[in-house]
């Protein structure tokens, strides 16, 4: 029943070239859009498709556009955001290699749509073979008249251009990514003014994941009611999961929103069980930024209900128990893997990509992995989680951007989860920093 | 700029020079400081690192201080600030990656080249550089030499890419 709506031609062999995308359809919804239908008939369907933001703040994309400001004579931008950099999450990475025209086709009706003549795909720049892709599709595009001048006679304009990112996490924030399309250091804005009334060279833009605007070219196609009837509730559609860790089959996977987390970790079909011989410990839903739960909660529900991969889902039962759905990021462990180790990890990462602007997260990180680093090897002291639950609770919420936030939860609910395992660590140093050592008591492993 | 005066001029090559130009154009008139980030990158394509000199060659062509470039490369990590060996190893640190045993195999290799993160070997053959994230999880651990992703790496791997590289 697993609707493709972004990866149907996705094995078609040289799909990746225009004319083989042209062959199965492709450009089709670029005709239609530009020839039979208004920018406002665009959006209308967008909004009613009810698509959420697909890199992590899921925040619905038709609402988005409608907040962008029209003021006469200024121009206006969209941007897609590839800056696909959250722990976990590979996903776009997938769809802008195998699929470089679907993501320009999204564009083009994405740009009509908001009445963008200058529109910019920000890669991440150790993507750069995945932008010499995009640049030769671009290049095959336009020689067939889909972008340029005067697009199919229709008189509208439109040029596309990929930039490379510089290598920073934060610049997949968006206000930092427009900053850094400014040529400047990644720097989130402090909001408001958000991007829609101030964005790009302080003009009205939209920032949207690649994912996010791929999903346009179905949606003029088949209209916003058809996309919202796939999947649950709010969560309408699909959603790419990439997932990675102790499973059978790591990939990109997409999924009509409602799938089961059990069906699918265990499901042939995707990542098909836990590796032979270990037991599913724990899971990251959606990139290293979301709450981590143990693998109970994570199939299960407080009311014994299965968990679903919904966006409401996921994040039933608030922090306690959830998570969220974020990225598709999803990442698995074995009872092989000490959450204590992986969290400190985690908070190297943050530590690394804070920008530094503001002193809760630049200094916070720093102390949480420092914290994390002496308990994992060995020095830990005895007040040292509840240091760790103080610190992440003054780093929350306290800082310009989500990458406070980001760096928090991982490390709240590590320990909200795993609390034992962090003791084990400070109560038996020298037995927990054997190689391989892993907190082997009680826990509801699956 | 004093640098100027006592280290060779960097000019990009002509195909660079062209390609320079039009990265610039992309850009709405009077806002090609947009265009660095690319020309960084076109810098180091050709020197191998972005050097001072080479920074003050993109300032004065985008018509912006040597400060505003220098700011820009120190914050982001792709930049190497000192020169580095022929290959420069960017090997994924993150959690996705150590899962599948990225800390042994990077263990290996670094034992193998008989260096450390951020050292460059004898010969000048390899540079090892730790890196966060390269979204490339599931196919973990996942190294970068240049554009090229080396993917499912296991200790014989890394030794059949050394082995290829150094030939």
């Amino acid at each position: 029943m697993a609707t493709k709506i972004l990866t149907q031609y996705i094995d078609v062999p040289g799909i990746e070239t225009f004319d083989v995308y042209r062959k199965q359809g492709g450009y089709t919804a670029v005709e239609k859009a530009i020839k039979t239908m208004t920018p406002e008939a665009i959006v209308e369907e967008v909004k009613k498709a009810g698509v959420r933001g697909r890199g992590g703040a899921g925040f619905p994309m038709g609402m988005k556009w409608s907040f962008l400001a029209k003021p006469e004579g200024v121009p206006r931008y969209l941007v897609c955001n590839a800056d696909e950099s959250e722990p976990g999450t590979f996903k776009d990475h997938y769809l802008m290699k195998n699929l470089p025209h679907l993501l320009i086709e999204g564009m083009i009706i994405s740009s009509f749509a908001l009445g963008a003549n200058k529109s910019f795909i920000y890669v991440r720049g150790e993507l750069m073979y995945v932008i010499r892709i995009l640049e030769k599709a671009i290049a095959e595009a336009k020689a067939k008249g889909f972008l340029g001048k005067n697009i199919l006679g229709s008189g509208y304009d439109l040029e596309l251009i990929v930039q490379p990112g510089g290598g920073a996490y934060i610049c997949g924030e968006e206000t930092a990514l427009l900053e850094s399309l400014e040529g400047k250091r990644g720097n989130p804005r402090n909001k408001p003014p958000f991007p829609a009334v101030k964005g790009l060279y302080q003009c009205p833009t939209v920032v949207n994941n690649v994912e996010s605007i791929a999903t346009t070219t179905w949606i003029v196609h088949n209209g916003g009611d058809a996309y919202a009837a796939i999947g649950i509730g709010r969560s309408t559609g699909t959603k790419l999961i990439s997932a990675s860790g102790h499973i059978n089959k790591p990939g990109v996977y997409e999924i009509d929103l409602g799938v089961p987390v059990e069906d699918f970790i265990y499901a042939d079909e995707w990542c098909g069980g836990i590796r032979p011989g270990h037991k599913f410990k724990a899971l990251v839903a959606g990139g290293s930024s979301v709450p981590i739960l143990p693998a109970n909660l994570a199939l299960t529900l407080e009311n014994g209900d299965k968990r679903l991969m919904t966006y409401e889902s996921l994040s039933e039962g608030g922090f306690k128990t959830g998570t969220m759905l974020g990225s598709g990021g999803f990442i698995v462990f074995d009872e092989t893997s000490c959450i204590v180790r992986n969290t400190w990890n985690f908070s190297r990462f943050y530590h690394h990509e804070s920008c530094g602007q503001c002193s809760p997260c630049r200094e916070g990180t720093g102390w949480m992995e420092k914290v994390l680093h002496r308990i994992e090897y060995g020095h830990g002291h005895q007040q040292d989680i509840d240091l760790l639950v103080d610190v992440a609770s003054k780093i929350e919420g306290n800082t310009i951007c989500p990458l406070g936030d980001a760096a928090a939860w991982p490390v709240a609910s590590a320990i909200r989860h795993f609390r034992e395992e962090f003791q084990w660590h400070i109560d038996n140093p020298t037995e927990a920093t054997q190689p391989g050592a892993v907190y082997r008591g009680e826990m509801a492993l699956v | 700029m004093t640098t100027e005066l006592n280290n060779p001029a960097v000019t990009f090559t002509a195909d660079r020079l062209t390609r320079a130009k039009e990265i610039i154009d992309w850009y709405p008139v009077g806002k090609q400081k947009s265009a660095l980030l690319p020309l960084l990158h076109l810098l180091q394509e050709q020197e191998g690192w972005t050097s001072p000199e080479g920074m003050d060659y993109v300032a004065r062509m985008l018509d912006i201080q040597p400060i505003e470039v220098y700011e820009v490369a120190s914050f982001y990590t792709m930049y190497h600030l000192k020169p580095v060996g022929k290959h420069v190893i960017e090997y994924c640190r993150t959690g996705p990656c150590c899962l599948m045993g990225g800390e042994e195999v990077y263990a290996h290799m670094k034992q193998r080249l008989g260096v450390d993160t951020g050292q460059t070997t004898v010969d000048g053959q390899f540079t090892l550089k730790e890196v966060e994230c390269l979204a490339a999880c599931g196919m973990g651990p996942v190294f970068q030499i240049r554009e090229k992703y080396y993917m499912h790496l296991t200790n014989e791997k890394v030794d059949e890419i050394i082995d290829e590289l150094s030939k």
